[in-house]
């Protein structure tokens, strides 16, 4: 039988395929690291030996961009903990301290601007609990509180039931066992479904490669927390996990901002707790509970 | 012999009762948790006020004042019903008088406030009315009442908020220097505090 000179269609498609591979493997002029970012594994999969090198080749990495020396922590939840927020309405007055406290504490890009934390403004007997896209960001008067308008900061509510983590196809982001939800930016493909499921809006793009002032970096950091993003990649609140998950721990840094003691924070599982006594004494509620998201985020009215 | 045995165990006990007791029940006294507040936020060179008032007469009669024209003019708190020695105390000038007649130092003043304000003392020895800093599961700063409140006009100062977000519309394809990169405006603030003290 004749041998057939032609290449199968079948044939062609896999040598093609193969030669493609072989192309966008970086090699060449590419250093070491870009490798070992390349072959990564999932945070949770990691052995302590596997996460020091990641740490390691990150702390280089970032000395590279942002000249200053970063520590990147990866301290496991604590045991017995469950974190929990209060937030007192009848005290906030709106003055955005806690946005840019948290902006400063987690690296949130300055251009093009991220913030976690929105402060919505509503007129004095508006519906407002289910209704939050009518509400008032750009608010900007010369003093607050305005005598005819309240306050209501919204962040990462720290679902029990986060459907964020629900939609995540790579499980890059998932529920920590002291119940707050993280995000391992080196495994988030960008997808954005996560930002599409949460009904609070606390998840924020990377849709550039986001900028800071070299001088006014936070440089102690956790790997799940406030370590700088890339672009193509989401961020949310962590509860300041590089400063709370720690004996003793600080404060969230926009519960230590607050210049009306509105923000309340502390362990749910502790009945001498600061939280605890908030949801055993005061009136209470959690945003959009309807949708069975659970949070841990309680609002509450402390007059 | 059983008697006698029986009595020195009780006592005993009740010695161990003593010792334990002790110490916890002085930390936690009137129910307020160990702590650290800053000290009292005086205006300057106001205190102790003993430097000028000790040689003065006492004058009791609601009046106008010819010092403290600050505090006059500001004064906004239940001002009709009350004057002066209703909380400073006429014969020792460096302390503050409850209700009960009993003295107190300006550092506890909150015992003062408390009188009327109980629902509210309640929720701040709690940790849960007013400002509070340090570690969640550690060491905590409190504020005494008057860090944020001017006892004299107490209620809570209006504030210039910082800046709104970006609207989407806003947001450009720029390639900033490190320089043109917008800073914090937090930092701003934060500095002029620093400024300050």
């Amino acid at each position: 039988m004749k041998k057939d000179k032609h290449i199968s269609r079948r044939s062609f498609l896999k040598g093609t395929a193969a030669g493609a591979a072989t192309l966008a493997i970086p090699v060449g002029n590419t250093d070491a690291s870009v490798w070992e970012a390349f072959f990564q594994q999932h945070f949770q999969e990691m052995d302590a030996d596997e996460k020091a090198r990641v740490i390691e080749r990150l702390e280089q990495e970032y000395k590279k961009r942002y000249n200053r020396e970063f520590s990147i922590k990866t301290t496991d939840a604590m045991p017995g903990v469950l974190f929990g927020y209060g937030l007192d309405l009848s005290r906030c007055i709106g003055c955005r301290r806690c946005v840019y406290a948290c902006v400063r504490e987690n690296n949130q890009s300055r251009d093009p601007q991220i913030q976690w934390i929105t402060v919505l403004r509503f007129e004095k007997g508006e519906k407002f609990v289910s209704n939050l896209e009518e509400a008032d960001k750009y608010y900007y008067p010369e003093k607050v509180p305005e005598e005819e308008y309240f306050y209501m900061p919204v962040q990462c509510q720290q679902c029990e039931n986060p459907p964020c983590v629900k939609v995540c196809p790579s499980r890059a982001t998932w529920k920590e066992p002291d119940g707050i939800v993280v995000i391992d930016y080196n495994w988030c493909i960008g997808c954005r479904f996560c930002m599409a499921a949460c009904p609070y809006g606390a998840r924020h793009f990377n849709l550039k490669t986001p900028r800071i002032r070299e001088e006014e970096i936070n440089p102690e950091t956790h790997y799940l927390g406030n370590r700088p993003r890339y672009q193509g990649v989401v961020e949310k609140c962590t509860f300041c996990v590089q400063r709370t998950r720690s004996n003793p721990g600080r404060y969230p840094a926009c519960v230590e901002i607050c210049p009306v003691g509105a923000r309340k924070f502390g362990n749910l599982l502790d009945p001498d707790s600061e939280i605890r006594y908030c949801i055993e004494n005061k009136r209470v509620f959690r945003l959009k509970e309807d949708l069975n998201t659970s949070p841990k985020f309680y609002y509450f009215f402390a007059t | 012999m059983g008697v006698w045995r029986l009595s020195i165990l009780t006592t005993a006990l009740f010695m161990i009762f003593l010792l334990r007791a002790g110490p916890a029940a002085a930390a936690d006294k009137h129910g307020i948790p160990e702590f650290s507040v800053p000290p009292p936020p005086f205006s300057e060179g106001i205190f102790p006020c003993s430097d000028c008032h000790a040689d003065m007469e006492t004058n009791p009669e609601r009046r106008q004042l010819e010092e403290h024209i600050e505090i006059v003019k500001m004064f906004d708190h239940a001002s009709d019903q009350r004057w002066c020695l209703d909380c400073h105390n006429p014969n020792d000038r460096d302390k503050l008088r409850l209700a009960s007649g009993k003295l107190i130092t300006f550092e506890e003043s909150y015992y003062l406030c408390g009188q009327c304000h109980g629902t509210i003392f309640r929720d701040w020895k709690a940790g849960v009315h007013g400002k509070r800093t340090g570690e969640w599961n550690g060491k905590k700063i409190y504020r005494l009442c008057v860090h944020c409140h001017n006892p004299h006009s107490p209620r809570f100062k209006p504030l210039k908020p910082l800046p709104p977000p970006k609207r989407p519309e806003e947001i450009r394809n720029s390639h900033l220097t490190n320089e043109q990169i917008p800073s914090n405006p937090l930092e701003a603030l934060l500095k002029e505090s620093d400024e300050k003290r």
